[in-house]
């Protein structure tokens, strides 16, 4: 869709702004639906695109740059933001127009960006977003005054009501010229004739444009040392020039660095003066009341708890419904085919290979978006936030940051969005302990699994008078996750990877309505994510699963007799030796083995192996149950699955890294096979060691 | 002029921002683009239910930091 866009003349546009500006719900309100998301090459940020519809009929893309606060990067993310602004990276085009989101209600540091890109003389036109927020909070910006100031076009804008998009379309049609009034600050000497000094040398011995020569002198100067990179950069005489610079200043007692931030945060001081007018403030806003609650010292916790419990024993109760249709529909589907097609092996794959794969596995999706959408509405309102505020000290404990907990709160959703937001964390050594313990969080890919054993073996009883036994056995799973997580990383950041405690700045946004729009939006894109994966992937291992479960046919005898005769009979035979010690039959050694590529393939593939017991017999999860509770050993006369094996079971899948995406996904993080590797073996060994000596604990128990 | 770290301010009291004797440049250099400036009024808003981090506002916004960031952060108080 998005390759017939011809150039019109409005050339490529990308969009900025600090985070918590609104600037996705800018991006949602000029885009709508019409996006897709990529990865930018070789790197692994996210470049999210969106088409916009021009008022005048023309079509044009739009690039979602991450959120940033300066251009001075210092995460993956940030770095991305100013290549692509400065026209640094590979097949992107520095963009002709840039809209700079700007939060009126946070203006005097949302200023320091924008100051930024108008020194660099970057063609921009500003959303002045939040004017309501600014306004309830008694701040009134003049937009004109500051469009006077700055030199640049400004739309207020309110993005999640819809106000202003059209003016805001309007502006970005006509063609934007950079603003004159760049560099507007300044700070004082010696600092201000050393930069135009260093920046003459540039112009002459560098070949660098003006606008070039000035920023290059100024990162030069504020830095503490030369880098290697700019050793590599500049010629000798440069950095002799420089390095003179430094010692004569140092001597001075001149701060380099903060002279060079003061002056351009007293100007941006100098600038709200003259366009902001405040009516008295308020007494206690909103933000105030509810972080009162939210980030108490008793009521914080027992929220945050009552927040998960809530999560997980509603996506048990609520979700179950349409989880049921879903289940229905696909017996339905089933039944059709049996009665349009005669009885063989076309019939048998499309019945059981395809159609209960791929059913048994949509049948969750109701859990899945009620999962994506909860967290989407954490974060959108500032709550995460928050989480991240009580939790700090908790991460700090086994030496991560606040920041790392969202990636791995979100990795309760999916460890993979989880490893991808690992990308906001600065630190490389902390980023890759949360990469590699993040998995350990149980995904919503581990619900079928989970669902499927807890429906069949734990009683649903109530326990201490309002707990279910079932929905307490899943916190648990839960809670066996996240320890194991918190406690790998704490052994990680002591051995392997071996570094100080990150530093943990971080903006608390003020509390705010979700934008429905951008979280349902988000649930959808991940959702698709989720579908494409169990369309594609599962299909394929379920018809190869009911390929190895249906040959060699044996001919005669009962259907019992053909699995076990079958290649899929066969492997699970030759594993189960090395699965005995942890209690399981071939038959889940097999279900082990076809979910290595992703987990809640088990199910498909327990719904393949007792399915073929009787070809005809309905796919639903129900019936599934039924089949692993009555399954008996022919040879023992004992059950295949009891609670405890049950309970062995789900505890392996809490800890094994049984899913192949999320080792894709890390060995592009990491840009190499090494740390993927690694971390399937230490998963894999983990989960085996504490399966075994749980199953063991608990025979000794019985 | 008498300097006290910033973590030794208690929630509601208020300081200007003296010197920030950060030991790392990428620190510092974070912390004054976050407005954290020679000058600028910070009050501290909470510290955290267990201790660590604080909350503090400056330029009409919230930001949170550890203790280990805050003390480096030298502010003026009223208090003599």
């Amino acid at each position: 869709m998005f390759r017939d866009t011809v150039d019109i003349g409005v050339g490529h546009i990308a969009i900025i702004g600090n985070p918590n500006s609104g600037k996705t719900a800018l991006f949602n309100a000029l885009t709508g639906m019409r996006q897709r998301v990529a990865n930018y090459p070789g790197v692994t940020v996210e470049k999210k695109e969106g088409k916009i519809s021009l008022e005048d009929g023309r079509e044009i893309v739009l690039l979602d740059l991450p959120g940033s606060y300066s251009l001075t990067p210092r995460s993956p993310d940030e770095k991305i933001a100013t290549d692509v602004l400065l026209g640094r990276l590979e097949h992107t085009p520095s963009p002709d127009t840039v809209i700079c989101v700007i939060d009126a209600s946070n203006l005097e540091r949302n200023l320091y960006l924008l100051c930024q890109i108008i020194d660099h003389e970057i063609p921009v036109v500003v959303a002045l977003n939040m004017v309501d927020v600014a306004e309830q909070n008694g701040v009134f910006v003049d937009p004109v005054r500051l469009a006077a100031t700055l030199g640049v076009r400004i739309v207020p804008t309110v993005a999640t009501k819809g106000i202003g998009i059209r003016e805001l379309k309007l502006a970005i049609a006509e063609k934007v010229l950079p603003s004159l009034r760049t560099r507007q600050w300044s700070v004082g000497e010696p600092m201000q004739s050393e930069i135009s000094e260093l920046k003459d040398l540039l112009l002459n011995l560098q070949n660098l444009n003006e606008t070039e020569a000035f920023h290059e002198s100024v990162y030069l100067l504020s830095s503490p040392t030369l880098s290697v990179e700019q050793r590599k950069k500049f010629r000798p005489e440069i950095l002799a020039h420089v390095q003179q610079d430094h010692q004569r200043l140092d001597a001075l007692g001149i701060d380099r660095l903060s002279s060079i931030v003061e002056a351009r945060y007293d100007w941006i001081q100098r600038v709200c003066e003259q366009v902001v007018s405040r009516s008295h403030r308020k007494d206690i806003s909103l933000t105030d009341k509810l972080d009162k609650v939210l980030t108490h010292r008793v009521w914080g916790f027992v929220i945050f708890l009552l927040l998960m419990t809530v999560m997980f024993q509603a996506i048990f109760t609520w979700a179950t419904v349409p989880m049921d249709y879903i289940g229905q529909g696909f017996n339905g589907v089933g039944s059709l085919v049996a009665t349009l097609l005669p009885p063989g092996d076309l019939r048998d794959l499309i019945i059981n290979g395809a159609i209960a794969g791929v059913g048994a596995v949509v049948t969750f999706l109701p859990q899945i978006l009620f999962l994506f959408l909860y967290i989407g509405i954490l974060e959108d309102t500032g709550y995460m936030a928050r989480a991240a505020f009580i939790m700090d000290r908790v991460m700090s404990k086994v030496g991560l940051h606040g920041k790392s907990f969202i990636p791995m709160l979100s990795s309760f959703a999916c460890a993979i969005p989880g490893i991808m937001a690992t990308r906001t964390i600065e630190n490389k050594k902390d980023r890759l302990v949360t990469i590699l313990t993040a998995p350990l969080m149980s995904c919503s890919a581990r619900l079928p699994v989970y669902a499927l054993l807890i429906g069949a073996f734990i009683p649903t009883r109530t326990v201490l008078g309002f707990l279910n036994l079932a929905g307490l056995t899943l916190v648990s799973m839960y809670l066996v996750g996240l320890l194991a997580a918190l406690g790998s990383a704490w052994l990680f950041k002591r051995t392997l990877l071996k570094s100080e405690t990150p530093t943990f700045i971080m903006e608390l946004p003020p509390y705010k309505i979700p934008s429905m729009r951008s979280v349902l939006l988000q649930m959808w894109n991940r959702s698709m994510q989720f579908l494409k994966r169990a369309g594609t992937i599962i299909l394929g291992v379920s018809i190869i699963l009911w390929f190895l479960a249906t040959y060699p046919k044996l001919g005669h005898g009962t259907p019992s007799d053909q699995l076990q005769h079958s290649f899929a009979g066969q492997a699970g035979h030759l594993m189960e030796p090395l699965i005995k010690p942890l209690g399981f039959d071939w038959k889940i050694g097999l279900g082990l083995v076809g979910s290595l590529l992703q987990r809640e393939v088990f199910v498909s593939t327990m719904g393949t192996i007792y399915g073929i017991k009787d070809a005809n017999e309905s796919i639903g999860n129900a019936s599934l149950r039924e089949r692993l509770q009555e399954d008996v050993d022919p040879v023992t006369g004992r059950h295949t699955f009891t609670t405890l094996t049950a309970i062995c079971l789900m505890i392996y899948y809490v800890l094994a890294m049984q899913c192949m995406s999320t080792v894709a996904v890390v060995k592009r993080e990491t840009n190499g096979w090494k740390w993927p590797a690694f971390q399937f073996a230490y998963m894999t060994g983990l989960a085996y060691a504490v399966t075994f000596v749980v199953y063991h604990v608990g025979r000794f128990l019985r | 002029m008498k300097f006290a770290g910033l973590d030794t301010l208690l929630p509601g009291e208020t300081g200007i921002v003296g010197k920030l004797e950060t030991p790392s440049f990428e620190v510092r250099q974070r912390l004054m683009e976050m407005g954290l400036t020679k000058g600028v009024l910070v009050s501290v808003v909470r510290v955290a239910p267990l201790g660590d981090p604080m909350e503090i506002e400056l330029r009409g916004y919230r930001l949170s930091l550890r203790r280990k960031e805050a003390e480096a952060v030298k502010v003026q108080t009223g208090k003599s």
